[in-house]
């Protein structure tokens, strides 16, 4: 079998049409996982150390078990549809790791921070959003911005549970005309042009934090 | 609920070798890969480092599900030979997280201080010397985490070899719900799936805990 470029542009149209679906489910599961990876974050610094304890056995579990099953869990047990579905299991099972990656940016910053706040008596969530997340944030953005790639070529697994994104397109393509060479390296393309110029641009970013003024300071610090 | 555990895990567990299997082939291949692609990426050749660089962005930048669908639907029908499904998810897991493995090694490479490679010089080493007996001893030290995490991901990636009616534990697992369609049934079904999966997943949780232990042992922080 060798490539057909006229069977190629004749279901290029259908497959970009699911690439909607794709960016949809990615934009809406990233969405949930930076915030309920914030919520997760602070929990997991409670004093109260159960708590903590549960939340760190929560996010163990989740990030070591396959998305995909966790995909069929949700599906057959509530009845969500499957676009809803897949946006909430794969913004939950990601927020474990953006979790980590606000765990990390917190911890860098300084004790002594913390202790000014104390001394300025600010209140436990005016020291959150005043001195310490907007120091915490910014230096992790470039690792932020890798998730929403590493979520972006997950949706495929969306397939699983009917979601019409491209992949499901490409492979009822594929079904009907018994031709899989086109609508999965065209599947691919997408993805690929698609993902490409945006890790390039959190690789500068990455490059470019190490200028910022904030963490030139933290430098001399450290 | 939960009373069907003497015939529903056992069927799953029927999975249990093909999933096993699936990992340690993509495992090999992949920590091959990592270890020759990462050290391309840091060789002095433009023509090495280039085919390395297209080769680490094109499995990286599409994505894992489209890449297993390409080597058991696609790639056969342009080889004169067959490839097996087993084959098929093998290398598309051991050629895409090995993509990603390699750059935990190029980084480890690259993390060894200037000055090594330096020294290994002013003693009169040969290239290979200095890669095998100074900066790889030292680099190992530095990658044996990523790694680690990387098999935890490799270990969730085996579940997609359902889509590619490889009999996994995932694939073993549908089957028990076409079967018992009931809303208990299903959930106890994927909730003893998960739970092995978990016990999969926590030797290589524990062993990667005691590997970035072990790697910020010892060695100076300067």
């Amino acid at each position: 079998m060798t490539w057909d470029w006229a069977f190629a542009f004749e279901i290029f149209p259908r497959i970009l049409e699911g690439v909607w679906i794709t960016i949809g489910a990615t934009v809406a599961a990233y969405a949930i996982s930076l915030t309920l990876g914030l919520v997760l974050t602070l929990l997991r610094r409670s004093s109260f150390k159960p708590l903590s304890l549960l939340v760190a056995g929560i996010i163990e579990f989740i990030r070591v078990t396959p998305p995909l099953v966790q995909l069929f869990f949700v599906y057959f047990a509530f009845d969500m549809g499957p676009f809803l579905t897949g946006a909430i299991v794969l913004g939950v099972h990601y927020s474990t790791y953006v979790s980590e990656v606000y765990r990390s940016g917190i911890n860098s910053v300084p004790k002594s921070q913390w202790e000014a706040s104390k001394a300025l008596n600010f209140s436990k969530a005016q020291t959150w959003k005043k001195v310490v997340l907007p120091q915490a944030i910014p230096p992790v953005i470039p690792m932020l911005g890798n998730y929403l790639i590493v979520l972006f070529k997950e949706t495929p697994l969306l397939m699983g549970i009917y979601v019409m994104e491209m992949m499901m397109i490409a492979r009822s393509i594929g079904a009907e005309s018994y031709r899989f060479l086109e609508p999965i390296t065209i599947v691919g393309f997408i993805f690929l042009v698609l993902s490409y110029p945006c890790a390039l641009f959190i690789r500068y970013l990455e490059r470019k934090s190490g200028q910022l003024p904030g963490s030139a300071e933290k430098g001399v610090k450290a | 609920m939960f009373t069907n555990i003497d015939t529903f895990l056992p069927y799953i567990l029927g999975g249990l070798s093909t999933t096993v299997q699936a990992f340690l082939f993509g495992a090999v291949l992949a920590y091959s890969i990592a270890l020759v692609m990462g050290l391309a990426r840091t060789s002095r050749l433009a023509i090495v480092r280039g085919f390395a660089t297209v080769f680490v962005e094109l499995f990286r930048g599409t994505s894992l599900l489209v890449q297993m669908f390409f080597f058991a639907y696609a790639f056969p029908s342009l080889m004169p030979f067959t490839v097996s499904a087993f084959v098929a998810g093998g290398l598309a897991l051991g050629l895409n997280y090995g993509a990603y493995a390699s750059e935990v090694v190029r980084g480890a490479v690259l993390a060894v201080p200037k000055g090594q490679t330096e020294a290994a010089i002013s003693l009169n080493m040969s290239k290979f010397q200095t890669m095998r007996r100074v900066i790889l001893p030292q680099a190992v030290r530095l990658m044996l985490p990523g790694l680690g995490n990387n098999a935890i991901e490799l270990l969730k990636g085996t579940s997609l070899v359902y889509f590619i009616s490889l009999a996994d534990m995932t694939f073993n697992a549908n089957i028990l719900r076409s079967s018992n369609t009931s809303l208990s049934a299903q959930v106890e079904i994927y909730t003893y799936l998960l739970l092995t999966y978990f016990v999969l997943a926590l030797p290589l949780v524990f062993l990667t805990r005691w590997l970035e232990k072990r790697a910020s042992k010892g060695v100076s922080t300067v």
